[in-house]
């Protein structure tokens, strides 16, 4: 037991004597939150847009204010022809135009609706979609107070973003963030640390000591444990406490599913290093077969359903997605273990596959 | 030396009939040897020769395929663990962890070995004074130079009191003072009873043991004190035993 003890000490020391590397592990995960939650909001904010009025009456100025006020747009520009707005929208000067046709307040009282026209610019085509798709709710609000009662055939979809209401993208980003970061500490830290012995050769010293090499395994991954719990605490904290994330469900169960998530990593990167002949070929792989799946298939950036059924048949392979869920029904819907039950088993399928593996391959260098 | 030590009859390493075999290559060959307790025993051999193969098996890294290997008395196969407390361990490559001090690596290999934190200190104390690096005890690992490096390394090696050190080239890329230095200390783990069983590329060092074995292709080729050796080869030095050995023409 001392001997293990000393053994964590050493381990510890090295992270703590490496002043940069550490700063960076404990900098990084703040930075990537403030950078997700700040920077790369997929919310629609004071979009600029673009009003060519060609109806110039009560109704369409109301609908001018009614955009405007919405938070969601400004208007730049006021048009007077076609011509303009195709500029406006190649030079990039509106992200948007709205187009209100002469008709636009008499005719919305007609039975075949009125005439609004919305031109995006799509080279950016997720924002042009989600523009398009609040413009168009604004509009159709309004025309239903200005139809009113009459028009009953209307109004009959009414929309509530559950669990998110103002649809914010750092409600997103946390879990998604938890899961990179974890990823990167727990697998790419590991792996590199344990190929750094094999590197140096102190690894066949320790194998030749009477240290046993589940002993060896437990003192190099022990602290990295501790340094992934506090990433997520900081995490957690900053998405709380600056960005207003909500947390229904238990810190408890929380606590759990991310110990179970930093203990499969750890599996992972132990499994890297047992493949990997030095520390650069296991930042490598960590980086490669790791963080870019983390980033790109676990449904943190981009929606599993939006994938090819093949890419989202891989994705099923992707431990982080189980993680990303978890987090997600947890700390949004306040889901307990009734809930979570399923993706913790998969991940603990996962630690057990990754350990065996490790053990497989280590026996097989060893012959 | 404990009981198990004396039942071997007083020899530290007991080889017999050793081979392994890595798929149709056979790296070593039916080697067969002993290495007496309190000797300085010299393990030479060119490159590839099978040197680094057989002192993994000594030390338990790795399984024979057949044959026995008994080290401090104990079968290595079935008795690891009585094994790796009974042996140190210094290779080429290693030269303790640079980002911690010199009495921080003292302390945690005397931990792995299960020395008591009041041994270790002492231990420590006369090691430091007797390498005269009292002075460094809190200094870095990596601000030391590689003799000194070298020569704590085999300190730390011998610090649990092991009853048969293994050397792998410990003086590689170490200047000539430091070398004589190194082989001192050699030599006084020797009188303490500590058995040596060293490899090395300098055949000059190869004088310094009481007996050598040169192994070519797998197999022992010579195995016996330098001074018979080069009767038996006609030779002036070691250097040319060694050469005779293993460029026959």
């Amino acid at each position: 037991m001392k001997q293990l003890w000393r053994f964590i000490v050493k381990e510890a020391m090295h992270i703590l004597r490496d002043r940069r590397t550490l700063s960076v592990l404990l900098l990084m995960p703040l930075a990537q939150i403030l950078i997700f939650g700040y920077v790369i909001s997929t919310e629609i904010k004071d979009a600029r847009i673009g009003v060519l009025d060609k109806a110039g009456d009560y109704a369409s100025e109301g609908l001018r204010n009614r955009l405007a006020a919405s938070g969601y747009f400004k208007v730049e520009r006021i048009f007077v022809n076609e011509e303009e707005v195709a500029a406006a929208l190649r030079s990039g000067a509106v992200q948007m135009a709205v187009v209100i046709g002469p008709g636009f307040g008499s005719a919305s009282s007609d039975p075949d609706g009125s005439r609004v026209q919305l031109l995006a610019d799509a080279s950016e085509a997720n924002t042009a979609q989600m523009l398009v798709n609040y413009a168009e709710g604004i509009v159709r609000d309004y025309e239903q107070e200005l139809v009113g009662v009459q028009a009953k055939q209307a109004a009959l979809v009414e929309v509530r973003m559950a669990y998110n209401p103002s649809l914010k993208g750092v409600f997103m980003s946390v879990p998604g963030i938890m899961a990179m970061i974890l990823m990167l500490v727990s697998a790419m830290m590991t792996s590199i640390s344990i190929t750094r012995e094999k590197e140096y050769g102190s690894m066949e010293i320790l194998l030749v000591s009477p240290l046993k090499p589940w002993q060896i395994i437990l003192g190099k991954v022990s602290p990295y444990v501790f340094l992934s719990f506090l990433n997520a605490a900081s995490i957690l904290a900053v998405g709380v406490g600056v960005f207003k994330v909500p947390m229904m469900g238990s810190w408890l169960l929380l606590a759990l599913v991310n110990f179970l998530y930093i203990l499969l990593a750890l599996s992972l990167g132990i499994f890297i290093s047992t493949v990997a002949p030095n520390q650069m070929v296991a930042m490598f792989i960590s980086l490669f077969a790791l963080m870019l799946p983390t980033i790109l298939l676990s449904g943190f950036i981009y929606p599993i359903e939006n994938m090819p059924v093949a890419l989202q048949w891989f994705s099923k392979l992707m431990p982080p997605r189980y993680y990303i869920e978890a987090v997600k029904v947890l700390m949004f819907k306040g889901a307990g273990l009734g809930v979570v039950w399923k993706e913790l088993l998969l991940m603990l399928a996962f630690l057990g596959a990754f350990l065996s593996l490790s053990v497989y391959n280590f026996k097989v260098r060893l012959e | 030396m404990d009981a198990a030590a004396q039942r071997a009859g007083g020899a530290a390493i007991r080889v017999e009939d050793l081979v392994k075999r890595f798929g149709s290559f056979t790296a070593n060959d039916r080697l067969n040897f002993s290495v007496a307790s309190g000797e300085i025993f010299g393990f030479l051999g060119a490159n590839g020769a099978g040197k680094t193969t057989a002192i993994k098996i000594l030390c338990g890294l790795s399984a024979p395929t057949s044959g026995r290997v008994e080290v401090a008395g104990y079968d290595v196969a079935r008795y690891p663990e009585q094994v790796k407390r009974r042996i140190g361990y210094m290779s080429q490559h290693f030269s303790l962890y640079n980002d911690l001090t010199v009495y921080e690596n003292i302390r945690l290999f005397g931990a792995i070995y299960g020395l008591s934190l009041s041994v270790i200190r002492e231990r420590s104390d006369q090691l430091l004074r007797r390498l005269d690096l009292k002075e460094q005890r809190n200094r870095l690992l990596g601000t030391l130079s590689l003799g000194w490096k070298q020569k704590l390394a085999f300190s730390v090696a011998i610090l649990h009191r092991p009853h048969i050190v293994f050397l792998d080239e410990p003086t590689s890329g170490v200047d000539p003072i430091t070398r004589r230095q190194f082989w001192e200390q050699i030599y006084q783990a020797a009188n303490e009873g500590i058995t040596v069983f060293v490899t090395t590329h300098y055949l000059d060092e190869a004088e310094y043991c009481q007996r050598v074995s040169i192994m070519v292709e797998g197999r022992i080729a010579a195995l016996d004190t330098p001074k018979a050796l080069k009767e038996q080869g006609r030779s002036e030095s070691m250097n040319e035993v060694f050469l005779k050995l293993t460029r026959p023409n």
